[in-house]
Parts: structure tokens; C-alpha cells; sequence
């Protein structure tokens, strides 16, 4: 091999050592911190079962916020038509966050209760992320979702 | 009847901007001189109906005219007269009118800056930023009209988004939108080259300074976005790998290597197809950002309300531009390496690593941001993908550019063997950095990230400053820092006072929510937060509770803080943090929620933060934002003229 054929060479392989580094860092990085969402009912048929922490997301029953006297922790039920999800949080909820507000929730289970990380609620009171709302017409194709829930247009 | 003066406008504008967009380019191709010379009155008549748009919509909301809808919807009679000026472009229809009025005060301003450049580029030049206006004018008028009226006129409009009415966010999107649009500029320079053929330096020296402003407003409408999430989100954080900021950072990363390749295209004519190509990315991932905040198909803690028709249309907008503009590409662009050939150790190698790195760190934040719609077509579920892989990752790919700054001005173009004075540098920049290192190390308590910050943040700083001292003393003075050069080394500082201020926030910063009754006092970072209750209070939109906290340190009080919860007309609820700012920490409260709805005067949960050296990370975005305008700054840039006609040979062979 001449020196010119040889550096080329070099350099080719540099080249695909450095890529094979690079995905397999990036392919890694993003099995590490997917984050799948399920709504209730998904997650008490079981399709959650196989994740250690997801996110839940649904709208928050009327009635179900519970705050502990002395401590910031907070309990609460996230619902979509056909299932119920008892949540347990431990900090300030964001300020949107009440009654039939759709939530997502990031966090893992622990028993039947999931153990809130973090809670999100949107900016704008009308708004309902869209994977959520796919999620939660997928989880009970046909039945209606509440209506308050499943408004999502311009204000 | 004057919001229909609005709408005629707009319409007028859209008519002058498909004449800006097809008659000069008609003409360039036929070397027609009267069909070229229609591009500067039409592009000025643009400017001046877009703004009479804008005037308008502005009037109608200083006026209350709710039989606007955009106005009715966004405004009401108890918004201060500023937040209704900011309201102009606190919504979809109104954002949008703001693109295109500062596309066109772009367009003006090259219009007029250019009559020293060739009368076929500019007409060129012009004519694609005729097109791109085309698209945004017929977006805003078919999909997104701001002046559809509402009948019957309702008594009073809603109200503003409450996260929208602060002092940051009446800046940060005009200044955003500087930067989105400035890279059109660039965009426009490169498709006029590749229309003309003129594959040769000079358009690269035209196109420069345009670029670093563009850049220069894109890192301070970051700074403002930061600081806004930071002061109103009410959680405290700068940056949180949402969706809509990473939008905004992937077109200022291929923006900080696009204004690196453009040096070395202008000085040394290397990589002259990567530059075009790097100006069509900058460009095309400033149309995906509009379209990403825009539609709503990602969750973010910035979306909006949205609407699907809209999505689909800028969506097109953009097929049509990465499209046509990559064909375009693969049919003109170089088709041979040109420039002059560089070592191993010189400057075009360092850039060219910069480079890399910067490119693969927007795709890495592109992958990433796009994840979730991945996943979706291919049915994998609804996925969201954490923040970690954007930390992870981006610190990763940012270690090589960290290391290789400070020796970035030592570098000669195009030479081989500048070791000796790169040795001195790596030396003492090292032994800085390893000494505050260690001092750092003793003085956090050995926080990780913090020594780390530390180390980069010096290696950077004193490697910068070195070279300052060896111009100093090495050159007569008027001539020791050339505004390119002043520029760059500002920017460069920047890096190392951003890094400081992002390492050591994130390892020192103590965050706690608590639980707090009146009179009770929480430690934090070495201040006392005492809790003196909640009493009401009312602003000119809204009604309150309004919290007391008094901070002190050894006894000594520093400072009084009256964090907000605010209720505003249509009952959305708005946290307002209270900050104390200081150089090296700032002390951050916030109000959560009272422990009983009954007794606000009672019990509540706080936020209570303390956060080291969280202004370093804005001030070093601002000292790049600075570099940015600097460098553009440059005499040379002005001289175009006469620089053009010093290098005849090359010059003129592009013409041929």
C-alpha cells in the first residue's frame, strides 16, 4: 500500500470509528430517557408493566385533591373514561393544576399508587397536548371523552 | 373600517412581494437591467405596507377594537396600554406579522447597505427574500388573518396570556425573530451565489456581516427566553430542553458554525460548499422552529393552542424551501475542493472540528426534538425523550470545542508547525485552570460539576485573555484589535462566563420546597428566609395574594421579597417569583399554594431557592451576542468595494 492509499485509509477508519461512537452514545443516551405516556386504563391492563418510570397522563377527578396537614404531600386521582389512577406527589403543583385539568405526570409505580416526579399542566387553560389526548382516544376507541377535556382549538 | 385598511395592506404587500420575488430574478437571468432595478423600490413599498399592517393592528388593540378578533381574543380594557403593544405579537396571527415586518426591515436594510455590490447578486439577493415573503404573506392572509372580525362585537376581550405580560417577554420574541430572520439573509446571499455561479469569496465577505448580527440577535433572543422561563415559569430553571427552546438553539448552533466556515470560505475559499450548505440548514431549522412552536404537534411547556391547518402549510412552506434550495444545491454547488490547502495544525483544522461538533450537536438536538414524532409514525408508543439525553450528549460534543478555544487566535491560517506557542498556552491556561480548580474543589466541598465548571470556565477565560495580552504587547496601538478580532475574543470570553455560570448553578444550587406558617424561618445556602405571611394585594388586571419574606445573613438583613400568586380577569393563575440578583447568587421565592383554601393568611408552600452565579450564564450569552455585532462591526466589511478590486484574479475568474 502506498503512503497516500494508507492515509486515506487511516483516515476512512477514524471516520467510522467515530460514527459507530457516536450512535451507539446517541442510541444509548435515548434508551435511556424515553419516556412513554399511558393514560390509566393502559397502564391497569397492564401495557406500563414492562417500564420503570413512564408518565401517566388524564384528567384530574373532581373532588380527588388531598393535601397532608403538615408536609407538601399532595394525593390525587388521574381518570380517563374507563380507568382510575391514585398519584401521590411531594412538592408545589404547577398553577394550572385543579380539578378536571389534564395532567401529565412523570414517575413510576409503587404498589397500585403511582409516585409522582413531576407534574405538568399546561400554559393555556383550553389546551390539551395532542400525544395525550391520541393516547386517551386510543385507550377507549369509541367511548367518548369528556368534553371539557377533549376541546383543543384556538381560543 | 381600518382594520380593513390593515388586511388591503397586506394584500398590496403580498402583491409587491411576488413582484420583489419574480421580476429581478427574471431579470438577473436575462440580464435584463429594468426588470433587476424593481427590486429595491418593491421590496421598500413591501416594507411600507407590512408596517402600515402592522400600525394598524397595533392601533386596533391601543383602541380596544374588539370587533377585531385577534384583538378581542388577546386583549382587554384593564391590559396596560404596553402589555396591549406587546399583545400585537403575543398570539399566533400577530407573531406572525411580526416575521414578516422584520423580514422586511431585513430586506430595507439590505436594500439600502448594498449599492457598493454587483447589480445581479443584489437583484438576486432580493428576489429570494421576495420569494420567502411571498410564502409568509399568503400564510398570514389565507391561514392566519389577523384582522378577521368578530361580530357581534363583544363588550370586552379576553385577556393576554398571563405568563405573556412581563417586561421579558415584550422583548424576547421581536428579538427572537431578529435572529430567525437574519439567517434569510444568509440564506438569500448563498442561493443567489449558487444561482449566479459565483462560487468565489467575495459574496462570502458581503454575506458576513449580516450573519453575525443575525447570530448576535438570536443568542440575546435565547438570553431573553431563558431569563423570561427562569423569572415567570416560576420553577427557576434557565433551560429545560423543551421542544420549543431547542427550536430556537438548533438554528444559533448551525448559526455559530456557519459564522466559523464563512471565515475560512472568505480568507482562505475552503469549504465553500459546506458554507452554502451550513446558510440553507441555519435557515431551513429557523422555518422548522416557526413550525414547531406553531402546530403544536410536540408537547412542550410553551405550546399553545394550535391549529392543525397551519402546521400544514408552513410544513409545505418548508418542503418547498430545503427542497428546492438542496436541489439547487446538488445541482450548482462546487463540484471540486477548492481553496487553499491547510495543515494539520492550523486554523481550518480547529474550526473544522468546531464545526463538526456544532453540526452534530443540532442533529443530535434535532433527533432528539423530533423523537416523539418518530415514534409516533412508527408506532412505537407516545414517547417523550428526558432532558438527560440533551445533557448528556451536549456535553459530550462540546468537551472538544472547550479544549481547542483558547488556541483558536494562535492558529495560523493554512500553516503547518505553529506548536511553540501553543505549548505556552496549553501551559499556563492549564495551570490556571488546575489552580481554581482546586480552589474550587476546597471551597464547594468537592461538587464535581462545579471543579469541572471551574477548570473550563478558566482555560477558556485566561486563554482568551492571553491572547489579548500578546496583541497588546506585540502591536502599535489603533491597530492591537480589529472589530473582528475584538468580537471574536468577546464571544470566546462569553463561552468561558457561560460555562462557569451553567457548571456551577447546576452543582451549587440548593432548591427547596417547603412548607412554611407565618413567622417560621428556613435555612438555605447560609440566608435565613423568614415568612412573614400573605396579604392581598391588586394590579391593574389582576387580584392577588401577595407573600413576605425576609432574608438575612448573620443577622443582617439583605433583603425584603414579595413573591406573587395572581388571579387575573378570566381566572388564570399566575405565579410571580420574587429575586434578589447579585453578581455571584441570586435568592429566588416563590409562592405555592396555600396549605387551606380558606385561610390564605395561614400556612403556604414555598419555594425557596439559592442559586450561585445563575447571572453568569446570561451575561456570558450576552458577551457572544456582543461578539456577534462586533465583528460585524469590521471595517473591511464596509470596503467592499475596493477589496474586490485588490484581488482582480480571483475575482474576475468567478465572473467568467
Amino acid at each position: 500500500m502506498n503512503p497516500t492509499r494508507k492515509r486515506r485509509l487511516t483516515v476512512v477508519l477514524l471516520v467510522l470509528a467515530a460514527a459507530v461512537v457516536a450512535i451507539g452514545l446517541t442510541v444509548f443516551a435515548l434508551q435511556q430517557n424515553m419516556n412513554y405516556l399511558f393514560t390509566p386504563s393502559q397502564v391497569q391492563s397492564g401495557e406500563a408493566g414492562q417500564y420503570k418510570t413512564f408518565r401517566l397522563g388524564g384528567m384530574v377527578k373532581a373532588g380527588s385533591i388531598q393535601r397532608a396537614a403538615d408536609s407538601l404531600k399532595v394525593t390525587f386521582t388521574v381518570i380517563d373514561a374507563s380507568g382510575a389512577m391514585p398519584v401521590e406527589y411531594n412538592g408545589i403543583l404547577p398553577d394550572l393544576f385543579r380539578d378536571n385539568q389534564s395532567v401529565i405526570a412523570t414517575g413510576r409505580m409503587d404498589n397500585a399508587r403511582f409516585m409522582a416526579t413531576e407534574v405538568l399542566a399546561k400554559h393555556d387553560e383550553t389546551y390539551m397536548p395532542k400525544e395525550l389526548k391520541d393516547a386517551m382516544a386510543k385507550a377507549h376507541q369509541g367511548k367518548t371523552i369528556n368534553e371539557a377535556a377533549a376541546q383543543d382549538k384556538p381560543r | 373600517m381600518t382594520p380593513e385598511l390593515g388586511q388591503l395592506a397586506l394584500i398590496l404587500a403580498l402583491l409587491l412581494a411576488l413582484a420583489q420575488g419574480v421580476l429581478p430574478l427574471l431579470g438577473a437571468w436575462r440580464g435584463n437591467g429594468a426588470l433587476m432595478a424593481v427590486a429595491r423600490p418593491a421590496a421598500a413599498g413591501q416594507a411600507v405596507f407590512v408596517a402600515l399592517a402592522f400600525g394598524v393592528l397595533s392601533w386596533a388593540f391601543l383602541h380596544f377594537d374588539f370587533s377585531v378578533r385577534y384583538v378581542a381574543d388577546n386583549s382587554n380594557l384593564a391590559l396596560p396600554w404596553y402589555y396591549r403593544l406587546a399583545a400585537v405579537w403575543g398570539a399566533h396571527e400577530g407573531s406572525l406579522l411580526l416575521w414578516i415586518f422584520i423580514l422586511n426591515l431585513w430586506t430595507v436594510a439590505l436594500a439600502a447597505l448594498s449599492h457598493k455590490l454587483p447589480d445581479v447578486f443584489v437583484a438576486r439577493v432580493l428576489g429570494v427574500l421576495g420569494l420567502i415573503a411571498v410564502g409568509f404573506i399568503a400564510f398570514i392572509l389565507f391561514t392566519s388573518n389577523p384582522f378577521e372580525r368578530l361580530l357581534p362585537m363583544p363588550p370586552d376581550g379576553g385577556d393576554l396570556n398571563p405568563v405573556l405580560q412581563d417586561p421579558g417577554m415584550t422583548f424576547h420574541p421581536p428579538v427572537l425573530y431578529m435572529g430567525y430572520v437574519g439567517f434569510s439573509v444568509a440564506f438569500a446571499f448563498s442561493i443567489a451565489a449558487l444561482l449566479g455561479g459565483e462560487l468565489e469569496q467575495a459574496w462570502v465577505r458581503w454575506a458576513r456581516p449580516w450573519t453575525n448580527v443575525a447570530w448576535g440577535f438570536l443568542s440575546a433572543g435565547i438570553v431573553a427566553g431563558s431569563w423570561w422561563a427562569y423569572a415567570e415559569l416560576g420553577w427557576g430553571g434557565w433551560w429545560f430542553w423543551d421542544p420549543v427552546e431547542n427550536a430556537s438553539f438548533m438554528p444559533w448552533l448551525v448559526g455559530a458554525a456557519l459564522i466559523h466556515a464563512q471565515a475560512v470560505t472568505e480568507k482562505r475559499g475552503a469549504l465553500r460548499a459546506w458554507t452554502i450548505l451550513l446558510s440553507i440548514f441555519a435557515f431551513s431549522l429557523s422555518l422548522l422552529g416557526t413550525f414547531l412552536v406553531r402546530s403544536g404537534v410536540l408537547t412542550s411547556v410553551h405550546a399553545f393552542a394550535s391549529d392543525p391547518k397551519r402546521g400544514l402549510f408552513i410544513l409545505c412552506f418548508l418542503a418547498v424551501v430545503v427542497g428546492g434550495s438542496l436541489l439547487l444545491y446538488a445541482l450548482r454547488a462546487p463540484k471540486v475542493a477548492g481553496g487553499k490547502p491547510f495543515g494539520v495544525v492550523s486554523r481550518e483544522t480547529a474550526i473544522l472540528i468546531g464545526n463538526l461538533m456544532l453540526t452534530v450537536a443540532a442533529a443530535m438536538v434535532l433527533l432528539g426534538t423530533l423523537f416523539p414524532l418518530l415514534g409516533d409514525a412508527l408506532n412505537l408508543g407516545k414517547i417523550s425523550v428526558g432532558p438527560p439525553y440533551f445533557g448528556f450528549l451536549f456535553t459530550l460534543l462540546m468537551i472538544p470545542i472547550v479544549l481547542l478555544l483558547p488556541f483558536g487566535p494562535y492558529l495560523r491560517w493554512g500553516e503547518k508547525g505553529g506548536l511553540p506557542p501553543l505549548k505556552n498556552v496549553a501551559v499556563r491556561a492549564g495551570i490556571a485552570a488546575l489552580a481554581c480548580a482546586i480552589a474550587a474543589a476546597f471551597t464547594t466541598g468537592w461538587a464535581l460539576k462545579a471543579i469541572a465548571g471551574t477548570a473550563a470556565a478558566v482555560w477558556c477565560c485566561v486563554g482568551t485573555l492571553l491572547y489579548v495580552l500578546k496583541r497588546w504587547r506585540e502591536m502599535p496601538a489603533g491597530r492591537r484589535y480589529p472589530a473582528e478580532m475584538a468580537g471574536m475574543l468577546l464571544a470566546h470570553f462569553g463561552v468561558g462566563v457561560f460555562l462557569a455560570g451553567v457548571l456551577l448553578t447546576e452543582a451549587l444550587s440548593v432548591e427547596r420546597d417547603v412548607r412554611m406558617a407565618p413567622g417560621q424561618v428556613q435555612t438555605i445556602g447560609g440566608y435565613d428566609f423568614r415568612f412573614d405571611g400573605v396579604h392581598v394585594a391588586d394590579g391593574p388586571n389582576w387580584q392577588g395574594d401577595q407573600g413576605t419574606v425576609t432574608v438575612m445573613r448573620d443577622d443582617r438583613e439583605i433583603a425584603v421579597m414579595h413573591p406573587q400568586k395572581r388571579t387575573y380577569t378570566r381566572g388564570q393563575v399566575q405565579t410571580e417569583s420574587a429575586i434578589d440578583a447579585g453578581v455571584t447568587r441570586d435568592l429566588y421565592v416563590a409562592l405555592g399554594e396555600p396549605m387551606d383554601r380558606n385561610d390564605p393568611e395561614g400556612a403556604w408552600a414555598l419555594r425557596l431557592y439559592h442559586k450561585p452565579f445563575v447571572r453568569w450564564i446570561w451575561a456570558g450569552g450576552l458577551l457572544m451576542m456582543l461578539g456577534g455585532f462586533f465583528s460585524a462591526a469590521d471595517k473591511r466589511f464596509r470596503l467592499r468595494r475596493e477589496a474586490t478590486e485588490k484581488l482582480p484574479a480571483s475575482a474576475q475568474e468567478s465572473h467568467a
